[in-house]
């Protein structure tokens, strides 16, 4: 193996590969196979990049040579770079490499499109299928749907990888005409449906015969890149809400546009990139997924974008004071879940104190709550709370007074924007 | 039994699980239980030294069992923490589990509880660490190679994981710090200690013992962590939270920041 030249492709390629945020690298239940190489769990980061993301997969470009131009990617065409392509044979070593090494949980790889849609997916198939069957590897793959792939690769890519996933990046259609021009909403689409209706099909099946096939048994996600279009968190959120429900996809992610281009189109090279938005729209994707939150309580027409000074929960207490105070010691497990500062872990914690004795502000403390949030909304065994009618700006007031937010500098250079 | 007299036993689980078996024996209801070798109590306090009764011990650990799974999870974790005073805090948590008509350990309003709780998360999260930063090197033997510095007990933990997960090659995970280590052969994975001349951290000088591949590969590692990260994003802050300092100097990827 020359080390030298696989180490130049290996920066092209990872420096390409960075601007899609997954990295999961759980909900897959791949066992290891005949004392073969590898299985799957809830996902380990192997390390932390020093912009503080997990790093669990070795990710990748298969090459970055592409006959595109989608203006929000650095890989287009027209984009004066390095360009590089790796052999299916040495992504398959540095994979194995790399895993024995306990560097990585697994493999995420993607490409530009190259000749075509096909040709590209082939490649990409090629790869995983040498893995699991030459290597019996049975660690995490993570592959790219090729939008525009045809049904009967995306069916044989799912039976080797874990996780499939299309970006959908632009989340309105306008958008997409804007900056993609050559690339068509249904190839976007297409390879999805086909995943999701073959992963139906499988659940079905395996409940019928017995039987250890898998077909991408993480299931599939996309990606949204956040701030390129002047986009609404609305348009965003709802699009995301959009592919939960009808692709049943396992993760939507959202990426703050890191700008790369000079392209009039786009937010200017040197723009910060929004990662305080980033961060509000998965604190939502959070409250519709796991807390009985729907996405029209928290954004609607009157309400398109998410507050960037407060989390969007306390944005739809604030919202919603008529549903508040709670009692700790009787409310249902769902109206918890609704109180400011209390998170999953807490409710269950409360749910089983509150078994033994009548809990009050100490015992709250204790179990670790957010009580300069959550007392505005609470009652508990104590005489002691707050009675006084606030209205809800005074209550954020006090709140935002409370807590030195860690965004507050980006939060005031965002705000500068429009002095 | 005086109730001022300490339990000394021999430093292992089964052996702490007898001393408790013990004194439940004889109601105590503060026990001072301690390991051997590491005695705090008072010069004048009468000892007596427990012998390891797996039998004894059994019978703790099914008693525990047939109350709550996760609190026999709690104990286990809490004692590989080996603060001191910890076998003191589990008695009573034991004591209270079993008299508590509530089948589990779940009163987080309890202080003793919520104690216990803590100290089985932080040894819950040192084993995560060392599932995710452990770092194989590759010797000329063929073995894969990884020393690492736990905060606590936690190879007992991790074993299970390694072997299901690194079936087809050997390797060696050594704790420096305790001065064990495990060796897994290709069918099972036996407790071993070593006579290390060197610590292998990951040390930009290379050693002879591993292969000359072996360091091909963390450069090429190396160059994967640094052409991964965003420029425009780094946070520094909240990359220490996550990768803490002491634990760098056995990360492959950090050996130039050390
Ligand atoms: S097709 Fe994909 S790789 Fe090519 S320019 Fe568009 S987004 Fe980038």
């Amino acid at each position: 193996m020359d080390f030298n030249r696989i180490k130049e492709k290996l920066n092209i390629l990872a420096d390409a590969a960075k601007y899609d945020v997954s990295c999961s690298s759980s909900g897959s239940n791949r066992k290891n196979k005949d004392n073969g190489l590898g299985d799957t769990g809830n996902g380990i980061c192997h390390t932390y990049t020093e912009d503080g993301r997990c790093v669990s997969l070795l990710k990748i470009l298969l090459t970055n040579h592409c006959i595109f131009d989608c203006a929000y990617c650095v890989t287009r065409k027209s984009n004066d770079i390095q360009r590089a392509a790796f052999k299916i044979q040495e992504v398959v070593d540095l994979t194995i490499n790399f895993y024995r090494r306990n560097y990585i949980e697994g493999l995420f790889l993607s490409s530009g499109i190259f000749k075509s849609a096909d040709h590209t997916m082939e490649r990409l198939i090629a790869v995983a299928k040498k893995l699991r069957e030459e290597e019996n590897f049975n660690g995490y793959i993570h592959l790219k749907s090729i939008p525009g792939a045809s049904d009967e690769l995306m069916y044989e890519a799912g039976l080797y990888a874990d996780r499939l996933s299309v970006n959908i990046e632009i989340p309105t259609i306008s958008g997409l005409k804007l900056l993609a021009p050559d690339k068509k909403h249904e190839d976007f689409i297409k390879p999805m449906l086909k995943v999701k209706n073959e992963i139906i099909r499988y659940k079905e099946e395996s409940k019928i015969i017995k039987s250890t096939a898998k077909y991408a048994p993480a299931g599939q996600s996309t990606q949204m890149i956040v701030g390129a279009t002047g986009e609404s968190d609305k348009d965003i959120m709802y699009s995301a809400t959009h592919f939960y429900k009808n692709y049943q996809m396992k993760r939507v992610y959202y990426s703050g546009y890191v700008p790369i281009s000079t392209d009039s189109r786009l937010p200017s090279l040197g723009s910060e990139v929004p990662m305080l938005r980033e961060n509000r729209l998965y604190q939502t994707d959070w409250l519709l997924r796991f807390y009985g939150f729907s996405v029209n309580e928290i954004l609607d027409t009157d309400n398109p974008n998410l507050d960037m000074d407060i989390d969007p929960k306390l944005m739809w207490a604030l919202r919603n004071l008529n549903h508040f105070p709670v009692d700790i010691n009787k409310a249902e497990p769902r109206m918890l879940a609704r109180i400011p500062g209390i998170g999953m872990g807490s409710v269950h914690k409360i749910i089983s104190g509150r078994k033994y004795r009548r809990l009050s502000w100490e015992h709250l403390k204790k179990m670790g709550i957010a009580l300069n949030r959550a007392k505005y909304f609470i009652i508990c065994n104590s005489s002691d709370w707050e009675r006084r009618d606030l209205d809800a700006a005074t209550i954020k007031g006090m709140i935002l007074q409370s807590q030195n937010s860690k965004f507050k500098n980006q939060y005031n250079n965002q705000l500068s924007l429009f002095n | 039994m005086n109730a001022s007299k300490t339990l000394v036993y021999d430093g292992s689980f089964n052996g702490f699980l007898t001393a408790v078996f013990i004194g439940f024996e004889h109601k105590l209801t503060h026990a001072d239980i301690q390991k051997q070798g590491q005695l705090q109590s008072g010069l004048f306090a009468e000892t007596e030294t427990i012998f390891t009764n797996i039998e004894k011990a059994q019978r703790v650990w099914n008693g525990v069992r047939n109350k709550s799974n996760t609190a026999i999870k709690n104990i286990y974790f809490a004692f590989l923490s080996e603060q001191n005073n910890m076998e003191a805090l589990i008695y009573r948590y034991i004591q209270k589990l079993m008299g508590s008509k509530h089948k589990g350990a779940t009163d987080f309003s309890d202080d003793g509880v919520l104690k216990i709780n803590q100290l089985a998360h932080k040894v819950g999260r040192e084993k995560h660490r060392m599932e995710a930063f452990a770092r194989f090197q590759l010797t000329k033997d063929d073995v894969y190679f990884a020393n690492i510095e736990p905060d606590f007990d936690v190879l007992p933990l991790i074993s299970k994981h390694f072997r299901n997960r690194y079936a087809d090659q050997q390797w060696i995970i050594y704790d420096v710090k305790r001065k064990y280590g495990l060796f897994y052969d290709l069918n099972t994975v036996e407790i071993i200690s070593l006579d290390l001349t060197d610590i292998h951290s990951n040390s930009i000088e290379k050693s002879s013992a591993f292969t000359e591949a072996e360091y091909e590969y963390q450069d090429l590692w190396n160059n994967y962590f640094k052409s991964t990260t965003i420029k425009s994003r780094i946070n520094n802050k909240l990359h220490v939270q996550h990768v803490p300092k002491r634990y760098w100097k056995y990360l492959s990827e950090k050996k130039e920041a050390v």
